[in-house]
Parts: structure tokens; C-alpha cells; sequence
């Protein structure tokens, strides 16, 4: 059964300085990518672009269960989750910018960030095509004997998809070490939940599987990072894979070029009321751990190093076309 | 010993030797395989480094990519060539694309190997043979070992690549006997191999279609024609400077390619032919390949959509007839 966890209590106990931190790693999400759309507007960036304002908790708080050890592939909508992983803000502008300074050098763009020094092994584009790669990373660790787990995030669309039954199927047959994140933001592209899944409740369709799973408030950070260290918890204590359902909510279209004719504003605007933001912010402020000043501070960082980090994209080199050939195999045969 | 011993002797010496090297496919353990290839390897080398998988080509195929990024040697077995169409999404959004996409960041050092091609009457869902479509792909590499000695030493090539490479192994090769020597060295993969000089007319193929390619050699030779029979080997990417050099010398070049015509690698090799040597040729390069339907499951009828001997004959002696 599905458990919506409440840590209202244990957020008393919450550090100032985790909480700021925790502020900072969202506010930092929202404003790198208001300042992508901006820059998209401008046509400095091109391409498709997925915002993943609104739904910044979900990323942020499970991120802060990970190690340096651990392996993470996301999907397109990656901005919140590159950042979070401590990819610079730098590196991903220049990357959308299709910079060679780009943290893929400009071959991927918006939709595929890789970095491999924080093992964050990519932006998958094709709905459904990162799990079995994370299944994968899984079994490399397991049978290396090596401690990280794989951290795996996707929609809500990918569960309608095969793959995400044979890799769910697959993960707890061999009890890998897989921390499954689904996203459920309640729509893929335009279609809500209700419109492609005869069971709503995603966390039931694991039981099947033989594989744990929980749902938690994806606008709470605190109760996603503590829903997220129970199941990080349970993976590394080798009880095999576990699906964390992470309820949430795209404030923008899909995509930029998305008209947004699928749902209300009556809708947006409620779900709004839940910003997970403002909601953190509130309740800060209510504990006294959070001032005026602090926010000023915080938000005057986040700008100065997302001007830098424009300056840098604007500043950089394209890759010369030269190389276009390059990475295309590791050994050049005559 | 056979092409499926030789196989299977590859696959043991490359589990000895590496201990990143394990095999997974459907049915490659306990069961020893749907071609036999890897019967007795579970025995030997236990449940970590033989996995048998559920029938999720897509996962697996997927996991492997997985596992090769996290560094593990993966060997994925997909049964056949008509069951990877399942794993086609992460073939080529995946396995071919992340060392580019990612700025050389990744490379994905997976060996797939596949059972490909037709003439065993199983009609329009298994005998698909699409080693061609494979040979699109910037970013794999693609095999197809026609002899026992190659289905040994091109495996153990295969192995030491950086890259995804894709191994075709033709269905009706693996009882073919021939000579290995287990203790030589790995395959050179760049090359593709001469299996019979010629002065007159050169025969171009590769995998399945090498049997019959010699067959039509032979006949062609008891009319006092010397066919040049090249084995492609490797499909991607293609050794197109043996192909030249041998056009360059004969003049006239027929390709044997068990695909189907339209958008075929025989397709491909002409196209390079006109491009490269175009002032070589003594009359139009010809093809040989399957007609252009579903395999029919007939006996007849598959015969007639298969390249043979004697279509190959017949177009070697017309052009040379011609223009000789
Ligand atoms: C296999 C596949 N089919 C269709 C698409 C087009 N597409 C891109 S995103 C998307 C919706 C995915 O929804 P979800 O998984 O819930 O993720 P979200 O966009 O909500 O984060 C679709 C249909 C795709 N990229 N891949
Ligand atoms: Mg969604």
C-alpha cells in the first residue's frame, strides 16, 4: 500500500544550516531555469527544453541521500537533478548553449547533461530508455563489489512504457541495488495520469514485481528526503530495488513549446498554492530559521553565479566542427 | 571442431581470462543456449558469470550497457536477430550514441552476439536478416564471421574493442566443420579476407552468403573464370580498400548479400564501388540478394527468395559475357 509520509514533526529538528542548504539547492533549480527560458526566448538556446520548475523537491530532496559512490541516470527533464548532483551551473548553460565547454561538450544539449566525474551517467531522452542502463549499473556494483547503488529518475509516462516493467522485473529478480524515483508530476506531455494508466496509483503496479515501494509529498523537502533515506536505507541494507513514488507538479508546459491545453489554470493555480518553495520557505520562517536577510543573501548568490555562469556560456569556444567525428569511436581504425 | 565449439571455445577462454566477463541472454544457462552455444559454460563458470534473463530483450540488452558503463564485459546473447528489434531502443539511443552524446566522457565496451539470417523454413518472423541495418549505425561495430576460425578469433577481437560491437552469427554456420587454432591470436577485424583469388570477376559477401558465394566460384572456375572471393567480415566499418584493390585487378564486381535489396548493405558496397572506382569497372556492378518479400515458410518458396549459387553464376558470367 501506498504511505504518504508526514515528517512534520521531525522537521523541528532540522539543522538552520541543512535547511539553507536545502533552500539554496531549489532556489537554485528555479532561477537556472527561469534564466534557461529566458535564454531560449533569446534563442541562445535552442532545441527542445523541459522545465522542471514546481517540481524542484523531488530532485533536490532525493539527491541528498546519495553518495559520491552511487551512480545516477535521469531523464530529459534533468536541469533540477544535474544541479543537485553538483554539476556548475556553468557547465550545464554552456552545454545548452552548445559550447564545447558544455559538460557534454555541446553533443547533447538541454536533454543530455553526462558528467562522468560525479557518475551522473546522463540525460535519457527516449521515455523509459535510462532504467535498464541503471539496472545495469546496479549489476556492475553488485557484482564488483563495489558499495553505491543506482539512483534512477523518470515520469510518470515511463511506467506505461515495457521498459520500466522488464527493468523493474529484472532489478528484483536479481535484488539489485536500484533506487527507482518516479516523478509523478500526473502528466506525460498532455495526457493526465487518469488518461494512460488504469491504476493510478503507481506504487501498486510493484507488488507484481516482488519490489518495495512507498509514496511520499513530492512539495515536501523534508518529507522527500526522509522518505528518500528510508529507501536508500533499504537498497544498501540489500533488500534489492525500491520504487519511491514522488508526488508532484509541473508549474510550466512540458516543453517550450507547449501550449498547455491539457489542464486549467484553476488546476495549476491550486496545485501553485504548493509551491514546494514558498511551502519550505513558510515553514522556515514559522521555526525562525529563515529572515529577510538570509533571503536576500541567498537569492543575491544565486544571481551573481548565474550571471557568471551566462557570461561563461556566452564566452566559450564551439567545439570546431573538425572534431565532429571524434567521439564517435574510442579506436580509429585506417 | 564446429562453428558453434568454436564459438563456445571463445566465449570460455574469454571468461577465464577476464574476470569482468560474464555472459547473459535468454536461456543461455541452464538450458545451454537455443543454439547449444554456451551448453556447459554454467557448470564451469557458475550463476555470476552465466545469467540466464527473462524474456525482456530491451532490459537486458539495456543492463548490459549498464554494466559496460559501470565496468563490468558484458556478453549479451540475444537469441536471434528478429528478437533484437525489442532492444532496438537501446541499441541505437543507447549503446551507439553515449560515448558522442556525452562528449567522450563514456564508451560502452558491450559484445552482443545474435543468430541471424534465414533457410531454415521458419517463415516471416525468424529469418530476418538485417546485419545491414546494424551496419547503419555510426557507433557499433558490426561482425559477421563466416568461418570457424573467424567465429573463434573474431569474438576474442570483439572483446578487446572499446566500443558496442555486434556479432552475427548466420544459424545454418554453427554445425559447419573447420580448423582453429585456439592458441592463435585474436582476429584482425580491420581486414576483410581474400577466401579465393581471381583474376576475372570479384564476388563480394559476408556471413551466411559465403558458402554459396565459393559454390558459384567453383562453378564460374570449371568454365575457366577466376572469381576473386571477398568475406566482408566486418560490415562496420567497412574495408572498402580490399573491395577497391580487388575491382581495380578484376574489373567487375557482383555482391552476394543475404538481405533484401532495397536499402541493402549490397547497396552501400556498390554505391562505394561507383564512387571509388568507378573508372575500374568494365560493366555495372550486379546483386545478389533476397527477393523482396516476407520469408515464405515453403520449402520452394524460400529457396527462391534466397540468394543462390547459380543466380550468382549467372550474373557473373553475363557481365562477363558482355564486357569481358
Ligand atoms: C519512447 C518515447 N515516446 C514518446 C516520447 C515523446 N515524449 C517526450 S516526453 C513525453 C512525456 C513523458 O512523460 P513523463 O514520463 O511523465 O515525464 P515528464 O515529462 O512528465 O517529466 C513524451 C510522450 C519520447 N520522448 N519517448
Ligand atoms: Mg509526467
Amino acid at each position: 500500500m501506498a504511505e504518504i509520509t508526514n515528517e512534520a514533526q521531525r522537521t523541528a529538528e532540522v539543522e538552520k544550516d541543512h535547511a539553507l542548504f536545502l533552500l539554496r539547492e531549489m532556489l537554485r533549480i528555479r532561477r537556472f531555469e527561469e534564466k534557461a527560458a529566458e535564454m531560449y526566448s533569446l534563442q541562445k538556446i535552442r532545441g527542445f527544453l523541459h522545465l522542471y520548475i514546481g517540481e524542484e523537491a523531488t530532485g533536490v530532496g532525493a539527491m541528498q541521500v546519495l553518495s559520491r559512490d552511487d551512480a545516477v541516470v535521469a531523464t530529459y527533464r534533468e536541469h533540477g537533478h544535474a544541479l543537485a548532483r553538483g554539476i556548475p551551473p556553468a557547465a550545464l548553460m554552456a552545454e545548452m548553449y552548445g559550447k564545447v565547454t558544455g559538460c557534454s561538450h555541446g553533443h547533447g544539449g538541454s536533454m543530455h547533461f553526462f558528467d562522468a566525474y560525479r557518475r551522473f551517467y546522463g540525460g535519457y531522452a527516449i521515455v523509459g530508455g535510462g532504467l535498464p542502463i541503471a539496472v545495469g549499473l546496479a549489476l556492475a556494483e553488485k557484482a564488483l563489489g563495489k558499495k553505491g547503488i543506482a539512483a534512477c529518475f523518470f515520469g510518470d509516462g515511463a511506467v506505461a512504457e515495457g521498459e520500466f516493467h522488464e527493468s523493474l522485473n529484472l532489478a528484483a529478480l536479481w535484488k539489485l541495488p536500484v533506487l527507482f524515483f518516479c516523478e509523478n508530476n500526473l502528466y506525460a506531455m498532455g495526457t493526465a495520469l487518469s488518461r494512460h494508466q488504469a491504476q493510478v496509483d503507481i506504487t501498486k503496479k510493484t507488488a507484481a514485481y516482488n519490489l518495495a515501494s512507498s509514496a511520499v509529498d513530492g512539495m515536501d523537502i523534508l518529507a522527500v528526503e526522509a522518505a528518500a533515506g528510508r529507501a536508500a536505507a533499504f537498497v544498501r541494507g540489500g533488500g534489492g530495488p525500491y520504487l519511491l513514488e514522488l508526488r508532484t507538479y509541473r508549474f510550466r508546459a512540458h516543453s517550450m513549446s507547449d501550449p498547455d491545453l491539457y489542464r486549467t489554470k484553476e488546476e495549476i493555480a491550486e496545485w501553485k498554492k504548493r509551491d514546494p518553495i514558498a511551502l519550505f520557505q513558510t515553514r522556515l520562517r514559522e521555526w525562525g530559521l529563515l529572515s529577510d536577510a538570509d533571503l536576500a543573501r541567498l537569492e543575491a548568490k544565486i544571481a551573481a553565479e548565474l550571471e557568471d555562469a551566462v557570461n561563461f556560456a556566452e564566452a566559450s569556444p564551439l567545439e570546431p566542427p573538425e572534431n565532429l567525428l571524434r567521439d564517435v569511436y574510442g579506436t580509429v581504425r585506417p | 571442431m564446429t562453428y558453434r565449439e568454436a564459438v563456445r571455445a571463445a566465449l570460455r577462454k574469454a571468461l577465464r581470462d577476464d574476470s569482468r566477463v560474464f555472459l547473459m541472454g535468454e536461456d543461455v544457462g541452464q538450458y545451454g543456449g537455443a543454439f547449444a552455444v554456451s551448453h556447459g559454460l554454467l557448470a564451469e563458470f557458475g550463476p555470476q558469470r552465466i545469467l540466464d534473463t527473462p524474456l525482456s530483450e530491451s532490459a537486458f540488452l539495456g543492463a548490459g550497457i549498464g554494466a559496460a558503463l559501470g565496468g563490468l564485459r558484458p556478453i549479451v546473447e540475444i537469441m536471434t536477430i528478429n528478437f533484437s528489434l525489442l532492444a532496438m531502443d537501446q541499441i541505437l539511443n543507447n549503446a551507439a550514441t553515449l560515448r558522442h552524446m556525452s562528449g567522450g566522457q563514456f564508451h560502452v565496451p558491450l559484445v552482443v552476439r545474435m543468430a541471424s539470417g534465414g533457410g531454415r523454413q521458419l517463415a516471416a518472423q525468424h529469418s530476418h536478416s538485417l546485419e545491414g541495418w546494424y551496419a547503419h549505425i555510426p557507433g557499433i561495430k558490426a561482425l559477421a564471421p563466416a568461418t570457424v576460425a573467424d567465429a573463434y578469433g573474431m569474438l576474442l577481437a570483439a572483446l578487446q574493442e572499446d566500443d558496442p560491437v555486434f556479432i552475427f552469427e548466420h544459424a545454418t554456420l554453427y554445425p559447419l566443420e573447420g580448423e582453429v587454432d585456439l592458441s592463435a591470436a585474436r582476429a584482425d577485424i580491420a581486414r576483410a579476407a581474400i577466401r579465393r583469388p581471381g583474376r576475372d570477376v570479384t564476388l563480394i559477401t559476408y556471413g551466411g552468403s559465403l558458402g554459396i558465394t565459393l559454390q558459384a566460384a567453383d562453378a564460374l572456375a570449371r568454365q575457366g573464370l577466376e572469381a576473386e572471393v571477398i568475406d566482408l567480415r566486418t560490415i562496420r566499418p567497412l574495408d572498402s580498400q580490399t573491395i577497391m584493390d580487388s575491382v581495380a585487378k578484376t574489373h567487375h564486381a557482383v555482391i552476394v548479400d543475404e538481405g533484401w535489396r532495397t536499402g541493402s548493405l549490397a547497396a552501400e558496397i556498390s554505391a562505394r564501388i561507383m564512387e571509388s572506382a568507378f573508372d575500374e569497372l568494365d560493366a555495372p556492378v550486379a546483386r545478389v540478394c533476397s527477393a523482396e518479400v516476407p520469408m515464405p515458410y515453403a520449402r520452394h518458396l524460400e529457396e527462391a527468395t534466397l540468394p543462390k549459387a547459380a543466380e550468382i553464376v549467372s550474373a557473373a558470367e553475363g557481365m562477363l559475357a558482355h564486357h569481358g
